[in-house]
């Protein structure tokens, strides 16, 4: 394959009614599937909780499905939305 | 840069709100190599180059899917059009269905939903295989479930076959009897000035011009598209063009992205991006919807045209910029089954076959999924057909004709199709036309505009 390796970063969102530990599930979800958390963003708008959170999974012992998987699962618990996407479709469609 | 809360949320909410799709991702592959004057050498050698790159187009693209978060809906096949695989084995219909049968295996056996080029092009005259190949469609296309057949009548450099025109009216009438609510017609396509990397079906085939293997994807994003329109109600058009042309620039980036890396993965050439907004039957994700947004009171009424023109000239605009490989037919689809806006007009009598006829002169590419009176006669449909592929060859576009005479039924009444054919009004046309301006036949020819060397 002509692709290697290489550094695979992705974008979590999440979106939802606040509550106590949302980012402390998804941290713990994240550690234990070995992805290092790059940056988070995170913000409340008319009580509605808004969070980006860049992830590095190059090292993880999941594949984007496996992840997807999990927090499809917490999503569930919390009643929240999220999604995780690859950050290169943000970058080509944001970015000439 | 880093990407800003509000840009990837932009992105997340065109998928997950406004049914921002991959609609298809279109493996073109040439079978000529696999031509031979024994049927069944020809059939077997089809099959093992069909399904063994099926199966990558199938895993990769669900691998590209998942990476992205962005669904991919359709994985299809284009082929080279069966008439030239056809041209060694002698001129028996059997023959051609036979063709037509293991093309639709292989498509079944690779899990794809789809096979386009079983087809002709015949704008300036009509092999002896071609004719047993379009006689054949009505039984071919009746007994299987997958194929799909385009014919391309017309081109600009060579003016209109109007005995292949006459002969298609025919064919139509013919399937429509032979399939439940004459629904094999939706896997029909007739153009003129037919492109050979069209991505979406009943029209794409794997024309000459193209090398082994090509990937053709064709986005979709009717409903990202309204949701600007509908969060700018009180910008000027010259605004609004802009606003539609960032968002389409956006939509298509994604779209090559995909294309790419699913090319990239399987080592072939990636092809186009066809960046025609392709509507369903899902709720807002409509292109009438779009006009209406824009402020047209209902989808066929004065102002249509106008709108139509302005949204797909931004389309394009937006496109181009994005992609230096746009291609396709990259207009705008209006098909009456199968776009929620569409129906509600035909029903609420603000859109005719003459209203639809207009839209395809300023950018759409045809007259799409469109049912009409089983008992339509053959000369009828042939008119319509001639009517719009002059207004392509004209004007130097691709336009098409994929019409559906449901047997047994009435002007006003409503035909279900399912699925992503959705469901269609029938519409009102004369029962009579032109019998005899195509009992003339012969070929129309090449327009002025034609000699430009």
């Amino acid at each position: 394959m002509a692709r290697k390796k290489q550094q695979q970063i992705c974008i979590v969102t999440v979106t939802g009614a606040d509550r106590v530990g949302i980012i402390a599930r998804l941290a713990n979800a994240m550690a234990e599937a070995n992805i290092n958390i790059l940056d988070v963003n995170q913000n409340i708008m008319e009580k509605y909780f808004v969070m980006t959170m860049a992830v590095d999974i190059t090292k993880s012992t999941s594949d984007i499905k496996q992840i997807r998987k999990k927090l499809d699962k917490i999503s569930k618990e919390m009643g929240l939305t999220i999604t995780i996407q690859d950050e290169n479709i943000f970058k080509v469609m944001h970015r000439v | 840069m880093r990407i800003s809360v509000e840009e990837v949320f932009e992105t997340v909410s065109m998928t997950v709100d406004h049914h921002f799709d991959i609609r298809t991702v279109t493996l073109g592959i040439n079978l000529k190599d696999c031509m031979d004057r024994n049927i069944d050498k020809l059939i077997s050698r089809i099959k093992a180059k069909i399904t063994d790159k099926a199966k990558v187009l199938n895993k990769y693209a669900d691998a590209t899917e998942e990476k992205y978060g962005i669904p991919i809906t359709n994985r299809r096949i284009a082929v080279t059009p069966a008439s030239i695989l056809l041209e060694p084995l002698g001129q028996k219909r059997a023959t051609a269905v036979r063709l037509a049968r293991a093309l639709d295996k292989a498509a079944r056996d690779s899990k794809i939903d789809f096979l386009g080029g079983f087809g002709a092009m015949v704008q300036k005259g009509m092999t002896r295989t071609d004719e047993i190949l379009i006689d054949s469609i009505p039984r071919a296309l009746s007994s299987t479930k997958r194929v799909c057949a385009f014919i391309n009548l017309a081109s600009t450099q060579a003016g209109i076959n109007m005995n292949a025109v006459e002969k298609v009216g025919r064919i139509i009438k013919d399937l429509a009897g032979r399939t439940a609510n004459g629904i094999g017609c939706a896997r029909l396509a007739v153009f003129a000035n037919v492109p050979e990397d069209n991505p979406f079906m009943a029209g794409a085939h794997h024309g000459i011009g193209e090398p082994d293997f090509s990937l053709n994807i064709g986005i979709s994003g009717p409903g990202v598209v309204r949701d600007v329109v509908l969060h700018n109600p009180n910008c000027d058009l010259t605004q609004l063009s802009e606003v539609i042309k960032r968002t389409v620039f956006k939509i298509t980036r994604a779209g090559e992205l995909i294309g790419r890396e699913i090319a990239e993965l399987m080592k072939i050439d990636f092809g186009i991006v066809d960046i025609s907004l392709a509507s369903t039957t899902q709720k807002h994700d409509s292109v009438a919807e779009i006009i209406e947004a824009m402020g047209v009171e209902k989808m066929g009424l004065p102002g249509t045209t106008a709108a139509v023109a302005l949204l797909m000239d931004a389309v394009k605009k937006g496109g181009a910029m994005a992609s230096g490989n746009v291609g396709g037919l990259s207009g705008t689809f209006i098909p009456v089954s199968e776009d929620s806006g569409m129906i509600r007009a035909v029903k609420a009598g603000t859109l005719n076959l003459q209203k639809l006829e207009a839209l395809t002169s300023v950018c759409s590419v045809g007259l799409d999924m469109f049912a009409v009176p089983g008992d339509t006669p053959a000369d009828v449909l042939s008119g319509i057909i001639a009517d719009e592929l002059s207004i392509g060859v004209i004007n130097n576009k691709t336009t098409g004709v994929r019409v559906i005479p449901v047997p047994g039924k009435k002007a006003g009444d409503v035909v279900s199709f399912g699925g992503l054919l959705g469901t269609a009004p029938v519409m009102k046309v004369p029962k009579k036309g032109c019998a005899k301006l195509i009992a003339r036949k012969g070929r129309i020819p090449s327009p002025i505009t034609s000699l430009r060397n």
